[in-house]
């Protein structure tokens, strides 16, 4: 089908951009990679009588270090220019594990990182990756600028704390503590589409090899990326030995997540497939950071 | 209807300009405002691939993109690279190893390769794989298709080479 018809709004800055939401609020949609806004509207899910298209505003496209040893990623920043970036490779290398799974290389070439964040889809590898690795949103609006961290960013399916006068503009993702170690898991029906469970897990270890940190965030489980709050406890402080790394695995599927089940895949399957994942992906990435 | 917006785009080096509505997407814009049917429309919704265009040289899904987008922008199509006479190399692998048949996926398919084997001049067939793993072909099981990007790889190192000899 053909999308209804909108109006199209073009800035070439953030400012233009943010006086345009004031003005429209709920009456405009922002459009970044548009791999999921554009094939909604052409099915007529979504009907915005406006778009502000994000394409021309060069200074959301951008990765750079930030001073505390981390990365800052420009909402714009299209899937692919992260996933090739030396910078990320070197710093995340979890992210292009992660965006291997993630559609097809020619939607990674339009697809927007922030976009990916801001569409908060819970079978989506991203929201789970940046929740794995602690990161952070700078959001904007006319009134000013605030912080959300990943934890509190993703609120249902397809809902984040956006507001609609406010646009993303950033992801932050802080700089891993030495001795880290990442794994990224994920099972799926064919190449590039929705993951039945998924994985990412970034751990990291002190002098005497114990568990200092583990974050495990699953996607496809629930109604938005979920942290495994439970079995990173009964991991940190500990030697991650096989038998506990099966315990943990064991509690992450049956009791921090409460997965749904579809006509893809039972609940009972994607709690199975949730502890062989999550276990896999913990046995990888303890073993990265010993190394 | 929204207000006509005046689009101004190169397609295969040639300048064109139209005033559409910003409703027009991409694949409409260059088939039936400017007549070059050999881009695809198959799903409307970035799954098939047979849509894919090159956008300042990167493959994408023309369905997804509107025209007014396009605006500043060099597209390239399947009709910017052989003649019926003289076939790009990417085309004429495609028609020896027989990586068509119905044809309906084959522009979709051969402008996902063509950056994929400017970037990878000698790739293994799980790379090919993974390049074309966003482009659906309902004909020909994809066996074809691999062996025409393994044959197309040869042509246009062949030409490389020839280039490099001056010949
Ligand atoms: C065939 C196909 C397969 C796919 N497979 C996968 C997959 O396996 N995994 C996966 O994760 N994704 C997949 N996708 C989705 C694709 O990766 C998404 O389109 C992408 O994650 C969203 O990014 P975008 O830049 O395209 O956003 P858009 O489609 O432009 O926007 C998505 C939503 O976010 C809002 N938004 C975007 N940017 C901002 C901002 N800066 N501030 C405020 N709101 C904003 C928009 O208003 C819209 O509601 C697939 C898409 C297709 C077409
Ligand atoms: S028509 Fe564009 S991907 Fe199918
Ligand atoms: S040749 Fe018919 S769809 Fe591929």
């Amino acid at each position: 089908m053909k999308p209804a018809s909108f109006e199209y709004y073009a800035p070439t800055n953030v400012d233009e951009a943010l006086a345009r939401l004031a003005e429209l609020g709920y009456g405009v949609k922002v459009l970044a990679g548009g791999q999921s806004l554009v094939p909604s509207m052409n099915f007529r899910l979504a009907q915005p009588p406006a778009l502000l298209d994000l394409n021309n505003v060069q200074e959301l496209f951008y990765i750079r270090p930030t001073s505390d040893g981390g990365v800052a990623i420009g909402t714009m920043t299209r899937d692919s220019q992260v996933e090739h970036d030396a910078l990320i490779k070197e710093k995340f290398p979890i992210i292009a594990a992660a965006m291997h799974f993630m559609a097809h290389p020619q939607i990674r070439n339009r697809g927007t990182f922030g976009g990916a964040i801001a569409h908060a889809d819970p079978t989506a590898q991203l929201p789970a990756v940046v929740l794995a690795l602690n990161g952070r949103m700078r959001i904007r609006s006319q009134q000013g600028e605030r912080w959300v961290a990943a934890e509190e960013f993703f609120v249902g399916p397809f809902t984040s704390v956006l507001e609609p006068e406010e646009l993303l503009v950033e992801v932050e993702l802080p700089p891993t503590p030495a001795h880290s170690g990442w794994s990224y898991r994920q099972m799926e029906r064919q190449a590039g589409a929705q993951a039945l469970v998924g994985v990412a897990v970034m751990v990291s270890l002190d002098e005497a090899g114990k568990c200092r940190s583990a974050r495990i965030a699953f996607l496809s489980v629930g109604e938005t990326a979920v942290l495994a709050r439970q079995a990173a406890q009964m991991l940190t402080g500990q030697k991650p030995t096989a038998e506990l790394i099966h315990a943990a695995a064991e509690t992450a599927a049956n009791v921090d997540i409460e997965p749904g089940g579809d006509i893809h895949c039972s609940v009972e399957y994607r709690r199975h497939l949730a502890e062989v994942l999550a276990r896999q992906a913990l046995t990888e990435a303890f073993e990265r950071a010993g190394r | 209807m929204s207000d006509l917006i005046n689009v101004k785009v190169t397609v295969n080096g040639m300048a064109y300009e139209r005033e559409v509505e910003p409703r027009m997407l991409l694949v409409d814009f260059i088939r039936h405002e400017l007549g070059l049917t050999g881009t695809h429309v198959g799903c409307e919704h970035g799954v098939c691939g047979t849509c894919t265009i090159l956008f300042d040289g990167s493959p994408v899904r023309s369905c997804l993109l509107f025209a007014v987008q396009a605006v500043g922008h060099e597209i390239r199509t399947i009709e910017g690279l052989g003649t019926i006479d003289h076939l790009h190399p990417v085309q004429e692998a495609f028609r020896e190893a027989h990586g068509a048949q119905c044809g309906f996926c084959t522009p979709g398919m051969i402008m996902s390769v063509l950056p994929f084997l400017e970037e990878n001049q000698d790739p293994t067939e799980q790379e090919i794989r993974e390049a074309i793993d966003g482009n659906l072909c309902r004909c020909t099981g994809y066996q074809h298709i691999i062996q025409a990007v393994e044959l197309a790889s040869d042509k246009l190192a062949e030409q490389r080479q020839s280039v490099k000899e001056g010949r």
